[in-house]
């Protein structure tokens, strides 16, 4: 997707636009495959409630930034694009901010630093030098979404195996009775996060065949 | 339990318990692209514990004299009710970003022996979440500019010492026979897993010394999410 080549009659959702949707959920992975936004893939992945608002907040900001700076990348000097896309996701950010703790007072402070660091999550601004400095605003939007969902389902993933086995619980509602499952206290450290997180990776290049050098 | 040991305190705290790597998870993503050589690894280490050294203490001063509720009272005392901070993710970012590319312009004029073993890795160092993360951790620890600017060295070093271990183990790598769909990046974590679970033990390291003040105070965290009657090993529990 290195040039947008496409004439006006491209249908909204061709081909390559899907594959631009669809691309990132699987075989391009942001996180099992480009190795992209470990930090927070890792640490709120606790419990699912701070999970789904976290993917929530990265899809938004994700999503917006690619389309504002796509809608930017013909008057942005190359020079100091680095700082204009800083500035561009941290104003993002500081919205996503406002809205948590005016809505959701409690699960920001549980996120606590965690949405703050959006701002450097590898997966915004990778996105943003890949491929919005060098697309149309709807390409640009259909690669967020598409990336966003695809970092999305994984950290839900963990949160779903950590929160399961670490507290017994989904959504704080107790799934494995304290009666007969004893919490594994493991899972809820960081080190358990690693661990699932290699799994997964492992499982889903023996799925794919891809295989890093 | 004077003045000194509470910095020192501080600065144990910040290497070993509360490491940026294995507790927190910040800057994972250089952690990772730059630990396949140990020389790599040591050079990007030491560049971000010069790096955290001066920007924490940097965005102390902005927070407390810029950003933080009634702290422009120092220019007048009209304006001791201006909260600028929702403005601190910008402010922070951008002192961050501003200072590398200063530091970056400088080593390349005055040391290019230094620039050419180092200037590589500092611009990716702005983007490198453990130095805004460990600025975004100023507003909830009210450290002064000395228990900060100890906070900033010894996260530095706490990063240092993980990519510099972690770097050595995968060279050693090399001449295993790791299972194909896992090389590189499933290992990887893999390892890093391991490793964090052999830092936990240093959080049953009780220094013979508390904090200057000694209510323990529970730093708001996902760890409160879960039930209470897990083997809990709080990580982000610190006495303050």
């Amino acid at each position: 997707m290195s040039d947008n080549i496409e004439k006006k009659s491209e249908p909204l959702l061709s081909k390559k636009r899907k594959e631009l949707l669809s691309n990132p959920m699987d075989s391009d992975n942001p996180i099992t495959i480009q190795v992209l936004g470990i930090c927070s893939a890792l640490a709120v992945t606790i419990a699912l409630e701070g999970t789904v608002i976290m993917a929530i907040a990265v899809f938004f900001v994700l999503v917006m930034a690619n389309v504002i700076i796509s809608a930017l990348r013909n008057t942005i000097p190359n020079r100091i694009r680095i700082i204009v896309q800083l500035v561009v996701v941290a104003s993002l950010v500081a919205v996503v901010d406002q809205v948590l703790r005016a809505f959701a007072y409690e699960q920001s402070k549980a996120l606590s630093v965690f949405v703050g660091l959006i701002i450097t999550n590898c997966i915004v601004m990778g996105r943003l030098e890949a491929f919005a400095l060098g697309n149309k605003p709807w390409d640009s939007f259909l690669d967020g979404v598409g990336n966003a969902v695809g970092y999305g389902w994984i950290i839900i993933a963990i949160a779903f195996v950590r929160e399961l086995f670490g507290a017994g619980k989904l959504f704080g509602q107790v799934i494995l009775s304290k009666e007969w499952y004893v919490a594994n206290g493991f899972f809820a450290t960081p080190a358990a996060a690693c661990i699932i997180l290699g799994v997964i990776i492992w499982v889903l290049r023996a799925r794919s065949g891809y295989v890093e050098d | 339990m004077g003045y000194f040991e509470n910095l020192l305190r501080i600065f144990i705290d910040a290497i070993f318990i509360d490491n940026m790597i294995f507790a927190y998870f910040l800057g994972m993503c250089s952690y990772l692209a730059v630990s396949k050589k140990y020389k790599t690894a040591a050079g990007l280490g030491a560049a971000v514990i010069f790096v955290l050294a001066i920007t924490v203490p940097l965005n102390w001063l902005a927070y407390n004299m810029l950003l933080k509720e009634g702290a422009l009272t120092w220019i007048s005392p009209e304006l001791a009710e201006i909260d600028l901070e929702v403005l601190k993710f910008i402010v922070f970012i951008a002192i961050v970003a501003a200072f590398v590319q200063l530091t970056e312009m400088v080593i390349e004029k005055f040391s290019p022996a230094l620039y050419n073993s180092l200037g590589i890795f500092l611009p990716l160092i702005a983007v490198n979440c453990s130095i805004l993360g460990a600025a975004l951790f100023l507003p909830t620890r009210e450290y002064d500019l000395a228990e900060a600017t100890v906070f900033g060295l010894g996260s530095g070093i706490g990063w240092f010492l993980a990519v510099v271990s972690l770097a050595a183990i995968r060279e050693k790598m090399a001449y295993s026979d790791v299972p194909k769909p896992l090389r590189g990046l499933g290992i990887t974590f893999i390892i890093v897993g391991l490793m964090a679970l052999g830092f936990m033990s240093f959080q049953g390291f009780k220094l013979p010394f508390q904090r200057l003040d000694d209510q323990p105070k529970e730093e708001v965290s996902t760890v409160e999410n879960q039930s209470s009657d897990a083997v809990v090993i709080q990580t982000t529990k610190i006495e303050e």
